[in-house]
């Protein structure tokens, strides 16, 4: 956590030799210099290592301890290549290039230095292949077929043997198997680096070394599991996925994670129709290639507490199973006894196709009480300009910030990754950060401003002591929750960080105001034009109201009337179904091709891994269905189609892929002069304060016993003295 | 000689001692800094007037007082008046070579340092955690002459514009840090160190780190780690300490006994040390001799003596007499040994030992006369590697341990031939492949052995299997 001047200094001095040749050499223009790697000429700029020269020219230099995001440790001793007139190799990941090298990554002492450094790393690994979840997708088996002998010397293993090291526990999500651990560190620097956790260390020299959390304690981070990813060796693997499937044979699907509003882009690997777990895919305007815990690991949550077919309640007041035609027939008779007095509420985990069929058939009905479950203030401009609900300026900018205030938001629990883009700034990047809101612990240093809202009156009158810094800022960026905005005073709140945004001085096209939501849904559904909160449904009082996956408890059934039927669809088994009349299973995330739009308005698509569990159906088809049942029968009849519509209401959605940047700063500050009401002085607050918190967000992460293991392991944790 | 040199420097009328010797070098052809030719063939021993360190047995005074009497800190001003530039060409004059093990030129070392600042501070950090088996001149200078590493520091931190000096001294040595420390209270006290240190205008600092029984710690970036306090762990080159060393500030780390002669040097002038060995190994240098000797010791003698003139004058001969030599490990545990046949003419000095296959290092003569197990010995050494790897990097953590492992094996013969050519291999795949020398100096015995030793070894594996064949009938 030190980040002094000094401190960067040290950084740069011991992790990564490029910052510090950068920082000496920056007031001079880089001059290209010229290296021949295996005799091709490339040029490129000082400070390159001989590593990164090599891939620019498409040649791929072993590596173990190497890794692109995280600081050079250069221990591994893999990357060692010949350098013309070099007495020695050179660690290719840290040597800088110099001037006319010449680089043989193909030479005899080149692959003599290759076979050398495979044996060492050999002679102390385990030959269990056969039983490491590693196997398949291992770094060492790979290395060790290009790059080893095709023979082994270790004679001493009829002597001695091998080294053994006692496997630690460091949690219910991490697997370690300490004996195959090859000492990269990549774990380390990954939990000192990115993740902000100094738990993982070395302990011990030399051939004892080993890598571990010096005193038995959970590795307490919400994005851990990304260690297993970095992991080149078996050591560290999936405790949930462990032993379950091979790397051959699964079936891996790219898609989206819709546990948060980042939308971080994923692999879904399955097999026999059954998710067996969930890895990273890189987006380098997301999510890098780290995902959070959560998406990583509640996917055992798919497979229980799912709603498998359509359900009616009978006269005692139990739930039974019927079958669709059944259940579709009773729920069209009560929308049509309804009339326009339909109502529809859509949960955080609803995707853009069923939130366009709802509405369009609500509407067909001549209802408009479509709301959603998080609300937004609809004072000022509303959520009528994107602008007021979006985060502007993109989550990968974050990193490039020079000033970030958060007002009532805990992105660390929130947005994981984009609280690891604020970190990456702090440490990198002299990034300062200010909070409104609980104290929390981000994982980097920030200043405390308090919790109450008269500090947001302050900072507009320019008398509080970051004023000047916020305005002096030429990145500054204003986080807000999406909680905060959601209190009765929201109005008043986004008015006043809409006119505090507009008092800085930043540079051209960086835009200061953002929101964060918490669900992936609430982009879509207000850009689809959907009501944010659920007022509209408890004034209307309406005789059917429809539940897209709203589980969060914003309407309960004391709000409604006794007559009002409540239909319930979605893909769990959670607090909607238990008031519902009448339950239409839908398919989760991993099940269906869906659209989303992130937290920064980027739509992105989830595909189909695995087919939806028992009679369960694809959402917006369920609609579809009742729709022509009821005799307002929606228009399409096929995702292209669903998807046309998609396009006519709002463009942007079917832009997968691109973030539909917002305007109209401007005409929103100016909207919001108008807004009435007045900060009041309860304090702001998240609900997302402490990592026992962060599992358990959704009806998905709810119903998963990996993430119930998670939050009790922290609970634990706090109980021990370390 | 030194007192007709000694006679040359003369006072001037503003007081700065004048170096005629110097000047006289200075007005001829090749630039400054150029140390002079050397005349001499006959080398050692060394006259008690030549001695730097007059204290070495601590037969006299090491505190303050008796320190100044034997010359110390005198005229510390005047040096420190005659600007880096100079104090670094009279080092580059002398000739002197790093005291560490590598043998890196001082001046040149120095040099780096004396650059305009970007802002960030230099430090001079000096290397007093001797810990390689055999070596042990270091401490002898700071129990019993520590004033003159204090002036050192401050001379050298002058050359190289440092704002302060580290003294790392190795955790083991709790007499030698006290007496380091009383001798840095004493100047302070006496206005040599602190802010205007000695009346110069320079201010500089001394301050003293012990540390916690690491070898690896010797190695000068982990030893900066370690100051730092971190993990005492080699970190990668480049970038040079130079460039970024100690807090991320420019630093040069040397050894005590470098930075301990400088000084004197300085006072008596670069010429006359350079006048001592053979060229490019020019000056006195501390030899520690232990193993199979009469009189194991330490003592200052010229450089480029003759090993075999070294020991019979210093140390009494071989216990055995010369004919019961076995080998000898010349320069400390990390350099490979010599047989008796190269230790009968070989120079102690940096070509002359690379010239035979073996280095200088510390100038720790190991001696090991007939009874010795020559292949237990060497596996000790192994041993005390093995322990001593940080882990960090493969080659050193893998390699090292599996070399002793084999070494032990070779210790009872227990191992086929072939098995010899494969450890060589591995000390050769060990040896240039890691991040700091710790994994080279275990390779060296290791090679030092084989190379002289392999009939041995032989010897031995034939044996066991004969003792083995015959248990199993």
């Amino acid at each position: 956590m030190l980040r002094t001047a000094l401190g960067k200094a040290l950084k740069g001095a011991q992790l990564s030799p490029k910052h510090a040749r950068v920082m000496s050499q920056q007031p001079k223009k880089p001059e290209q210099i010229e290296v021949f790697i295996d005799d091709i000429p490339v040029k490129v700029d000082p400070g390159t290592t001989v590593l990164q020269a090599a891939a620019m020219v498409g040649v791929e230099i072993p590596r173990f301890c190497y890794h692109e995001r995280l600081a050079v440790a250069g221990n591994c001793r893999m990357c060692l290549v010949e350098v013309e007139k070099s007495p020695k190799p050179v660690a290719a990941c840290a040597m800088p290039v110099m001037k006319g090298w010449r680089v043989k990554t193909d030479s005899e002492m080149t692959k003599k230095a290759r076979e050398g450094i495979m044996e060492f790393l050999l002679i102390n690994h385990p030959l269990d292949c056969p039983i490491c979840d590693q196997g398949g997708e291992c770094d060492l088996q790979d290395q060790s077929m290009a790059f080893g002998s095709d023979k082994s010397r270790f004679t001493d293993i009829e002597h001695s043997g091998k080294r053994a090291v006692e496997d630690k526990d460091i949690g219910p999500l991490i697997k370690t198997i300490m004996t195959r651990c090859i000492h990269c560190t990549r774990c380390i620097r990954f939990a000192s680096e990115v993740a902000g956790v100094d738990d993982l260390g070395t302990t011990g020299r030399g051939n004892d070394m080993q890598v571990g959390t010096y005193v038995e304690k959970m590795f307490l981070s919400e994005m851990s599991g990304n260690i297993i990813d970095l992991c080149p060796v078996g050591a560290l693997t999936s405790k949930p996925y462990s032993f379950t499937a091979r790397p051959w044979e699964i079936r891996k699907i790219d898609s989206i994670d819709v546990l948060d509003a980042v939308g971080s882009n994923i692999v879904v690997s399955s097999r026999t129709g059954e998710v067996m777990r969930i890895m990273p895919r890189v987006n380098e305007e997301i999510n890098e290639e780290w995902i959070a815990d959560k998406s990583r690991f509640s996917y055992d949550g798919l497979k229980r507490q799912r709603l498998v077919t359509p359900m009616l309640r009978d006269n005692t007041g139990e739930l039974r199973p019927v079958d669709w035609e059944a259940a579709l027939l009773t729920v069209a008779k009560q929308i049509k006894n309804a009339g326009a007095n339909v109502g529809a509420i859509a949960g955080g985990l609803a995707d853009a196709e069923v939130l366009v069929a709802v509405k369009d058939l609500l509407n067909r009905l001549g209802s408009e009480a479509l709301c959603t479950e998080h609300t937004f203030p609809m004072d000022g401009s509303g959520t009528d300009l994107r602008s007021s609900y979006l985060l502007n300026n993109g989550i990968a900018h974050a990193e490039e910030a020079d000033f970030v205030l958060l007002v009532g938001t805990n992105p660390r629990f929130e947005a994981p990754l984009l609280n690891s883009r604020l970190r990456k700034g702090y440490v990198h990047n002299e990034l300062e950060v200010a909070l409104i809101g609980p104290k929390v612990d981000l994982r980097y240093q920030y200043k405390h401003l308090g919790d109450g809202t008269d500090v947001l009156q302050q900072l507009i009158g320019g008398g509080h002591e970051v004023s000047k810094k916020l305005k002096s800022a030429k990145k500054p960026l204003i986080i807000v929750g999406s909680e905060v905005l959601e209190r009765p005073d929201g109005a008043a709140i986004l008015a006043v960080i809409q006119k505090l945004s507009a008092s800085t001085k930043a540079q051209e096209g960086w835009k200061v105001l953002n929101v964060l939501h918490k669900v992936a849904s609430q982009v879509a559904a207000l850009d689809i034009g959907y009501n944010p909160g659920v007022d509209k449904i408890r004034e209307n009082n309406p005789k059917v109201l429809l539940l897209l996956g709203a589980d969060e408890g914003a309407i309960e059934k004391a709000d409604l009337c006794d007559n009002t039927f409540v239909v319930y669809l979605g893909h769990h088994g959670d607090h909607g179904a238990t008031i519902a009349d009448a339950i239409l299973p839908g398919a989760a995330y991993t099940e269906k091709q869906a659209t989303y739009v992130n937290t920064e308005g980027r739509a992105q698509q989830t595909l189909v891994a695995v087919t939806p569990p028992g009679r369960a159906r694809e959402d917006w088809k369920v609609i579809r269905a009742l729709s022509e049942i009821v005799g307002a029968k929606l228009p399409y009849d096929n995702l292209n189609e669903i998807r046309d519509r998609l396009d006519e209401v709002a463009p942007h959605l079917t832009k997968y892929g691109e973030a539909e940047n917002a305007n109209f700063f401007k005409q929103a500050q100016d909207l919001a002069k108008n807004v009435k009401t007045q900060l009041d002085c309860t304090p702001l607050d998240v609900k997302l304060k402490d990592l026992s918190d962060y599992f358990m967000t959704d009806s998905i992460s709810r119903a998963s016993p990996t993430m119930a293991k998670c939050v009790q392991a922290v609970l634990k944790q706090k109980q021990s003295k370390f | 000689m030194a007192n007709r040199i000694f006679s040359k420097i003369t006072l001037s009328k503003n007081g700065y001692p004048t170096i005629s010797l110097t000047l006289r070098s200075l007005s001829a052809g090749p630039p400054p800094g150029t140390p002079p030719p050397q005349t001499k063939i006959k080398f050692g021993p060394l006259a008690d007037e030549d001695r730097i360190f007059t204290n070495l047995y601590g037969k006299h005074d090491w505190r303050l007082k008796g320190a100044i009497k034997r010359g110390d800190w005198y005229k510390t001003k005047e040096i420190l008046l005659k600007g880096a530039d100079w104090i670094i060409n009279e080092v580059k004059t002398s000739g002197l070579r790093g005291r560490g093990g590598a043998g890196f030129p001082s001046g040149m070392k120095w040099s780096f340092m004396n650059k305009p600042s970007d802002g960030r501070p230099k430090y001079l950090v000096v290397n007093a955690d001797e810990g390689e088996p055999g070596t042990c001149k270091d401490r002898e200078i700071m129990r019993h002459d520590p004033h003159k590493l204090v002036e050192g520091c401050l001379i050298a931190g002058k050359a190289m514009g440092a704002k302060a000096a580290y003294i790392y001294i190795r955790g083991e040595f709790y007499n030698e840090a006290s007496n380091m420390q009383v001798a840095i209270a004493e100047a302070y006290q006496a206005g040599l160190l602190g802010k205007n240190a000695c009346n110069s205008g320079f201010d500089f600092d001394v301050f003293m780190h012990r540390g916690a029984g690491a070898y690896i710690c010797g190695e000068e970036t982990a030893l900066i780690e370690s100051i730092e306090g971190k993990q005492g762990k080699p970190r990668l080159k480049p970038p040079f300490p130079a460039d970024v060393g100690v807090f991320g500030c420019p630093t040069t780390v040397t050894n005590v006994e470098t930075v301990a002669v400088a000084p004197t040097i300085l006072r008596r002038g670069g010429a006359w040390f350079a006048s001592f060995g053979r060229t490019r190994n020019s000056g006195t240098k501390l030899f520690n001799i232990s193993g199979h000797v009469n009189r194991p010791c330490t003592v200052e003698e010229e450089m480029s003596i003759p090993l075999k003139e070294l020991i019979e004058i210093h140390a009494g001969g071989i216990v055995g007499g010369w004919d019961n030599l076995l080998a000898i490990i010349p320069g400390g545990s990390s350099t490979p040994l010599i047989p008796k046949k190269v230790c009968e003419d070989v120079l102690m000095d940096f070509d002359g030992l690379v010239a035979a296959q073996t280095s200088l290092g510390t100038a720790a003569v190991i001696v090991m006369n007939k009874q010795t197990d020559i292949v237990k010995a060497i596996a000790r050494l192994l041993m005390f590697y093995k322990h001593e790897s940080c882990g960090q990097c493969t080659p050193c953590r893998e390699g090292v341990h599996w070399m002793n492992k084999i070494i032990y094996r070779f210790v009872d013969g227990n191992a086929k031939i072939e098995e010899i050519d494969m450890l060589w291999e591995i000390s050769k795949q060990v040896e240039g492949h890691s991040i700091c020398a710790l994994a080279d100096g275990a390779a060296w015995p290791i090679q030092g052995l084989i190379r002289h030793f392999r009939p041995e070894l032989e010897c031995r594996m034939r044996k066991f299997a004969e003792v083995q064949q015959r248990a199993s009938c």
